[in-house]
């Protein structure tokens, strides 16, 4: 893009130009909140306007190695890379804008310009341009322009402009910065919060589905997750399961659902039985100092059983109830009876054991799912009976494909409507192994 | 191996495909094209000539009624583990070629075409991410800024998605990545992507990998001439009456004598389910003003109803009650009326 034609330009063609340039700088560096694409806007509207190549150098921080990005004219993707920042510090120039000194604009001569500087095709170049792009404190990095040797060299005017666009960029790079590493941060402390990848179970089948309320950051009060037995424990020690909705929404939630993880998690170390586990969570969140500490789960041991059975012993506390999907396509619900954990002394959690053949399905969900409002006639609440008439039709599905059908459900039910925390979660016992062997005999 | 043996190779193994994913068997399918891989046919070709046309193939036999609900979603999932298998077994180029964020509009979950076609774009050296199905708009664009991809592909297969597909494609272009919108719901000649701002569009995985690799999306999102025009009035007043307009004419479906008075709470949600549907589309023929979109929809929902052994004449009850209730809104009415017209068309020519 050469919006300006040639580099040598009339007044009125200057001044159209000048108009352009601030026009383009106002729009493209305004839109990102990210380092890469931000240095890569100000690199290219650079070379568009006032040089055959531009390179942004960013200031490394505390890192050691410092990232640059570079636009060469008729070439359409940039180039970058990143260089150790003792080699960056060691180039005249550079190595004054980096290190903070005074000083908007300064002249490199070529010679003493690294090669990563200095892209292959420009040949033998003018003085090069190195100009600061300001930061909060210290300098964000480094623009570098470079004009070959047969064009014109970089005139008052242009270096003006270039420093426009330092000052420009530098903020815009400034503010990405600032978003790159906050998110950073957020994304650590989240990290925890996101639903676990499933493990591969011997004999079963888990799929999970997690859709947060709050859509940017993906968390909120529903959770599940696995602990796996440890290698300490007996053979009749299966992997445990949970499912459940902690009260409360968004990232607050998801702070409380994360405590809930990790509690039980040290918790099974010392405990197998789900009823027993959870009436110590219930004394743990009764102790807690936070106010509002109450969830709803289910929790699930699961045990393989002789020829392909899987057998879960599960403990409710004040959940909806997990379904039963049969190979024949009947649905079945499992009869609970405890309460919420944080109010009671008394939970009043009651084990019950279900069997699973192989092919059938224990469905675990939150009641986002069946409390969602939307539907095609009317403001109406999806409701347990389309939930089991949904799953009776997904006998023979793999867990995966019947989770993301009752997801994709859900979703077309909300119709783009308000949506709370839902999460779903399925044990499918392995069907019986199918043989192509087999089958070319029948 | 010659492109001639690989194409015939293909041809004797997508039966093959489509007989194991249709059973369900993830491990045959798996080794099947494992084999095929380990025999030298290139991934991508594996990816896009077999995996691809397999799924367009179910997508039809489902529309037939040869194949459930189940058995469609069953094979899928095979489908996906294959893709997955392939991801391992397949040795892609070191990425350095750009990074490029892979998601299916909200409401989207036909995610396998944009699978595919993050996979064919990791085996040629990009760096992918790919985001999955229904992906939120608020959590696309925090990604994009987090990540700053130098485009965004945008998937859609269906029309309704679109007001959606528009409001985050505006958000990407104005966060600075290019949107690259792929997919039936576009157009079958993408003139819904041109329409609503996008930087370029491709039918399917494989053209939209080509435009990729050509380079031929802009660096950053090139301004519009003009502000697109959205014929959003009566989209919007739609929206707005949808919940009592449709519990109304579901209301006058029953007591007017109609087949769904005798049947069961089941039938009247299958009505229920297909006025929606009706609904959607009339909403998304007027957000872009095109008559095509919701013919199109009659005509389709026809045939799968013959295939389901329902006689066309339901669906066109259902639409004299709705274009009747639509007299205030004319171009609404204007298409239920073409809509009546699609439906007569698909009763007179398909078998009774």
């Amino acid at each position: 893009m050469t919006p300006c034609g040639g580099l040598v330009m009339a007044e009125a063609q200057a001044e159209r130009c000048r108009t352009e340039f601030l026009v383009e700088i106002g729009s493209r560096l305004s839109a990102s909140l990210n380092t890469r694409r931000c240095a890569h806007a100000t690199a290219e509207i650079a070379m568009s306007f006032l040089a055959d190549a531009a390179t942004v150098v960013l200031s490394p921080g505390d890192s050691r190695q410092a990232r640059w990005l570079r636009a060469v004219a008729g070439q359409a993707a940039p180039e970058e890379g990143e260089v150790p920042v003792t080699v960056a510090a060691g180039v005249p120039c550079l190595g004054e804008v980096l290190a903070g000194l005074p000083g908007a604009v300064r002249w490199l001569d070529p010679g003493d310009a690294p090669a990563w500087l200095l892209p292959g095709k420009i040949g033998s170049a003018h003085r090069l341009l190195v100009a600061t792009l300001p930061g909060n404190t210290m300098p964000v990095g480094a623009l570098v322009l470079v004009r070959r040797a047969e064009g014109p060299a970089f005139d008052a005017d242009a270096e003006m402009l270039a420093r426009t666009l330092a000052i420009r960029a530098g903020a815009a790079l400034s503010a990405a910065l600032l978003y790159e590493e906050q998110s950073g941060i957020n994304a650590i402390l989240t990290a925890d919060l996101l639903p676990p990848p499933l493990p591969k179970l011997e004999g079963m089948d888990l799929a999970g589905s997690l859709r947060a309320s709050q859509q940017a950051g993906q968390i909120g009060g529903d959770f599940y997750d696995v602990c796996l037995p440890d290698r300490g424990d007996g053979p009749e020690r299966g992997a445990l399961l949970v499912l459940g909705d902690v009260c409360g929404k968004g990232a607050q939630a998801a702070v409380l659902a994360g405590r809930v993880r990790h509690c039980l998690r040290a918790l099974s170390l010392l405990e197998s039985r789900p009823e027993r586990l959870a009436d110590l969570l219930n004394r743990s969140l009764l102790g807690s100092p936070a106010p509002s500490s109450l969830v709803t789960l289910v929790l699930g041991a699961l045990h393989r059983a002789a020829s392909g059975h899987v057998r879960i012993d599960l403990a409710v506390a004040g959940h909806p109830p997990p379904l039963i999907l049969r190979r024949d396509g009947t649905v079945e619900e499992v009869a609970t009876t405890g309460c919420l954990l944080g109010v009671l002394e008394k939970t009043g959690v009651r084990p019950v054991a279900v069997e699973l053949a192989p092919g059938e399905v224990c469905l675990l969900y939150s009641d986002g799912i069946t409390e969602a409002f939307g539907g095609p006639v009317a403001r109406e609440m999806y409701g347990d009976h389309r939930l089991k008439g949904a799953l009776a039709t997904c006998a023979g599905m793999p867990a995966s494909a019947l989770v993301e059908r009752l997801e994709q459900l859900s979703t077309d039910w909300l119709a783009g409507g308000h949506q709370d925390d839902r999460a779903l979660l399925a044990i499918r016992a392995a069907a019986a192994p199918s043989h192509r062997e087999v089958r070319s005999h029948e | 191996m010659s492109d001639l043996t690989v194409g015939r190779d293909l041809n004797l193994a997508s039966e093959l495909y489509l007989e194991r994913i249709g059973e369900a068997d993830e491990q045959g399918a798996v080794d099947l094209v494992l084999g095929l891989l380990d025999d030298g046919v290139p991934a991508g070709g594996l990816l896009l000539r077999l995996i691809a046309p397999a799924q367009r193939r179910v997508g039809e036999l489902w529309a037939a009624d040869e194949w459930s609900v189940a058995r469609e979603h069953a094979a899928t999932a095979v489908s996906e583990a294959v893709v997955s298998a392939v991801a391992r077994r397949a040795r892609p180029r070191r990425p350095a070629r750009g990074r490029v964020t892979v998601a299916c509009a909200e409401g989207e979950y036909h995610a396998l075409p944009a699978r595919l076609l993050s996979e064919v774009l990791r085996l040629r050296g990009w760096r992918v991410d790919f985001l999955g199905a229904s992906v939120p708009g608020p959590h696309l664009i925090t990604y994009v800024h987090q990540t700053g991809p130098d485009l965004v592909a945008l998937s859609c297969t269906l029309p309704t998605r679109l007001p959606r597909a528009h409001a985050v494609l505006t958000a990407c272009r104005s966060a600075g990545v290019p949107v690259l919108a792929g997919g039936a719901g576009f157009g079958s000649d993408g003139r819904f992507a041109r329409l609503l701002g996008a930087d370029g569009w491709a039918p399917a995985a494989d053209v939209a990998a080509e435009v990729i690799e050509a380079g031929r999306l802009p660096s950053f999102p090139t301004p519009p001439d003009s502000p697109a025009h959205i014929a959003d009035e009566e989209c919007a007043e739609l929206l707005r009456r949808r919940p009592e307009l449709l519990a109304g004419v579901l209301e006058a479906l029953v007591c007017g004598g109609s087949s769904i008075s005798a049947h069961d709470d089941r039938q009247r949600e299958n009505t229920a389910e297909n006025l929606g549907h009706i609904a959607d589309f009339l909403c998304a023929a007027l957000y872009v003003d095109d008559m095509a979109i919701f013919g199109d929809f009659i005509a389709w929902t026809c045939a799968v109803s013959r295939a389901r052994g329902a006689p066309p004449e339901s669906v066109m009850t259902g639409l004299r009650i709705l274009s009747d209730r639509l007299r205030d809104l004319p171009r609404a009415h204007h298409f239920l009326t073409e809509g009546i017209r699609a439906a007569q068309t698909a009763a007179a020519n398909g078998p009774r």
